[in-house]
């Protein structure tokens, strides 16, 4: 939603980035403010899923040029732990398994650790596990996978909503949602929605990284971004979307389908 | 590896001071003569003296152990003093007649002594140096019947007890190690618990390597008559010394008809600095014998220290029913090398044993993991189950497992499960993206990993063994 007296919380100027010496991201800018839901789409490889990666502090990306403020602040001068810590989430598009440790241990520390930051007194595992289930039942979860290993063994969508979980639980300033809608059903597409948006509210912003309309219908967007060859080409609003459901992405492009095909 | 890892593995030795007490320390080198002097020191009977001659005459023929998977220097046998205890030898009636200085040493290694030691329930058989300093709760489980000090007072006390046990689970000349410490040890525990009785605390004591050079060479011993259950803690830590210290302790437990004997230990000795200059050699015989029915004998181990790490801690099954348990993590960085495991021997009928192996390799370490399960053709219904996990950190470390099964009975069922997995980027950036750092996200990964052997261990062991774990393995992941 676009709200009058909202705060601009996410602002990118001229962004580039390299992964292995590969330059994916081409000089991105976008300003993101308090209260809206950004989409960006595009087709593969156009670096999407890098942007998200780099606006995290992913260390695998070099980011050769430009700027990144976040309230203000340079992004780019914070540890991943600490833009974590100061309101970015990205939900992984592949949630990694980490095999021994519970989801319920994660989930705490990670939960006392923003609790900590905020100044907020950190739960108890007996509190934190009252207070954890009520989150679950937002995403229709079963409270066994609290006692399962991170992630390990989880279907596609109980990784995602374990994601949404984790969104739910450290409330970010900056939600990144990449690829979100990826490997769910449509039933679970329908919750993992549904939580998004009840989480979404005017003092935070979600950014949707998604190659398909289809997450949408669901998280309507305040503003669609088309990226292209690592630059957003194009930008509207939900309109957008569902013309490039109709025509393709190769309507928007600027430039010859052979040039985009560099990394994901 | 990248620059956080490796901060993370990094870290300082914590325990590395010299306490300033006088020590009474013997010439170097090793023959009859230095032996006939440990003997005499420690006033020995003749059977003892024998004891360690003829040891010693077995160790002549002997030849160093090539098969583990370490490398290392010869050791120049000469060149170690085998004798060394603080010169303040009468005996204290109190806490506050200890040196003040070696109550420094301990508060700096945190050792649960004095209130700290009531509060937590455990009783302290302080070895420095070879000679026992301090026992507490002495008269305490004496109340019970349980002897609990060190192996010399035992000589002169109860030599009979000593003398029945002594060598009858590892003998004299068992291995080169063992053959060593049964011709030089100067001290240890000694640990009785008569039938029926049921030790009411976890017996506890630590273990300090303090002269430059001066060789340890612990002798323990721990017998459960029939019916008798006991948790005997050992914890080690030795400060910072730039020659390779040798340490090859022999430990012997006998456990007869329903006995019970939990041994745990966390070993945390100077493993050499990040080069992998200095360190300790811990060369270490551990054999239990479960020789009654249903007897039973568990070994946990957390080793985190050492330049090299030599050990098997077995179990040998005689009685029917009898169990044997191991449970095990070895972590090993920088340039440390562990070769370890057990034996578990299957000889009397529907004998059970179990092994889990957890070992995390970091730095340029190499960890083995070494097991021999054997059931012998009287081993009717003889069961084992063995797990063995690796743990890599970074790309410069090793880990590996031999195991090595010989089943010769046709109802028994074996049992073996192995898995290497690695602490990766993209796991740390997963627990960075939920604002957890790199040291915590090491720690709550390697605590999963090692859960099943923590879990055994009694609480606040668990405790130690968990920020032992953090600290060890700070700056490795990144």
């Amino acid at each position: 939603m676009i709200y009058q007296d909202s705060k601009t919380l996410l602002e990118v100027r001229g962004l580039r980035a390299t992964v292995n010496g590969v330059e994916i991201l081409k000089g991105i800018d976008l300003t993101v403010r308090s209260g809206e839901v950004h989409a960006i789409m595009g087709p593969n490889g156009s670096g999407k899923s890098t942007f998200a990666k780099v606006l995290a502090g992913h260390t695998a990306y070099e980011v050769t040029g430009g700027e990144v403020a976040f309230e203000g602040k340079s992004l780019f001068e914070l540890k991943p732990e600490e833009r974590a810590r100061a309101g970015v989430f990205l939900a992984f598009q592949y949630p990694i398994e980490i095999p021994g440790v519970a989801n319920s241990q994660f989930l705490r520390l990670a939960y006392n650790t923003m609790q900590a930051q905020r100044g907020r007194d950190e739960l108890d595992p007996l509190e934190f596990d009252d207070f954890v289930r009520e989150k679950m039942k937002l995403l229709e979860m079963n409270p066994d996978f609290l006692d399962r290993s991170v992630n390990e063994g989880f279907s596609g969508g109980e990784k995602k909503r374990n994601e949404i979980l984790q969104m739910a639980l450290l409330e970010p300033r900056l939600a990144v949602l990449d690829e979100t809608d990826s490997g769910l059903d449509i039933d679970a597409l329908r919750v993992v929605a549904g939580g998004v948006n009840q989480l979404a509210n005017k003092d935070n912003a979600v950014l949707l990284v998604t190659h398909y309309q289809r997450l949408l219908n669901y998280i309507v967007p305040d503003y669609v971004h088309v990226m292209e060859s690592g630059r957003i080409v194009k930008t509207g609003d939900k309109a957008l979307a569902l013309e490039l459901e109709n025509r393709g992405y190769d309507w928007v492009s600027v430039e010859p389908r052979a040039a985009a095909g560099a990394a994901a | 590896m990248s620059a956080v890892l490796q901060n993370l593995v990094n870290q300082p030795y914590k325990h590395g001071f010299v306490t300033d007490i006088e020590s009474d320390v013997a010439p170097k080198g090793l023959n009859e003569d230095t032996i006939r002097l440990i003997s005499t020191k420690k006033n020995e009977p003749q059977w003892l003296l024998e004891f360690r001659l003829k040891a010693y005459q077995q160790w002549l023929k002997m030849d160093e152990p090539k098969w583990p998977n370490v490398k290392y220097p010869k050791i120049d046998f000469q060149a170690i003093s085998y004798y060394s205890a603080p010169k303040s030898k009468k005996k204290l009636a109190s806490m506050d007649e200890v040196d003040p200085e070696l109550l420094r040493t301990f508060e700096k290694l945190g050792v649960p002594m004095n209130e700290r030691a009531k509060l937590a329930g455990v009783a302290v058989d302080v070895i420095f140096d070879s000679v026992s300093v301090v026992t507490t709760y002495k008269a305490k489980l004496a109340e019970v019947g349980i002897i609990f000090g060190s192996i010399s007072e035992a000589v002169q006390e109860h030599p009979e007890l000593v003398k029945q046990y002594l060598g009858s689970v590892v003998p004299v000349g068992d291995n080169y190690y063992a053959a060593l410490n049964s011709a030089v040890f100067t001290d240890g525990s000694f640990c009785f618990i008569p039938k029926g009785v049921k030790c009411p605390m976890d017996l506890s004591t630590y273990f300090r390597i303090n002269t430059e050079a001066s060789g340890q060479f612990e002798r323990t011993l721990i017998i459960a008559e029939e019916g008798a259950s006991v948790s005997y803690l050992e914890g080690c830590t030795a400060p910072k010394f730039d020659t390779n210290q040798l340490h090859a302790a022999v430990v012997e437990l006998v456990a007869l008809d329903n006995a019970d004997i939990k041994y745990s230990t966390v070993q945390n000795w100077y493993a050499g600095d990040e080069n992998g200059i200095g360190g300790i050699y811990n060369f270490v015989t551990k054999r239990g014998l479960a020789k009654g029915v249903n007897s039973r004998i568990s070994w946990t181990q957390v080793e985190t220290g050492s330049a090299i790490t030599w050990k098997y801690p077995s179990c040998i099954l005689r009685g029917d029913n009898s169990v044997g348990e191991f449970y095990s993590v070895a972590v090993t960085n920088n340039h440390q090398q562990a070769d370890t495991g057990t034996k578990m021997i299957h000889i009397g009928k529907n004998t059970r044993s179990t092994i889990v192996s957890k070992g995390i390799s970091a730095g340029h370490s190499n960890n083995s993991y070494r097991g021999l399960v054997r059931i012998a053709p009287t081993a009717a219904g003889a069961r084992n189950y063995s797990q063995c996990d690796s743990m890599l950190i970074g790309d410069q470390s090793a880990a590996n497992t031999f195991p090595y099964i010989q089943v010769n009975n046709n109802s028994a069922k074996v049992e073996h499960e192995a898995s290497t997995s690695k602490i990766g980027e993209e796991q740390l950036f997963y627990f960075a993206q939920r604002g957890i750092g790199a040291e915590a996200a090491v720690s709550m990964i390697i605590n999963g990993f090692c859960k099943d052997v923590f879990q055994q261990l009694p609480m606040e062991f668990a405790v130690e063994a968990t920020k032992l774990l953090g600290f060890k393995l700070e700056g490795s992941v990144g």
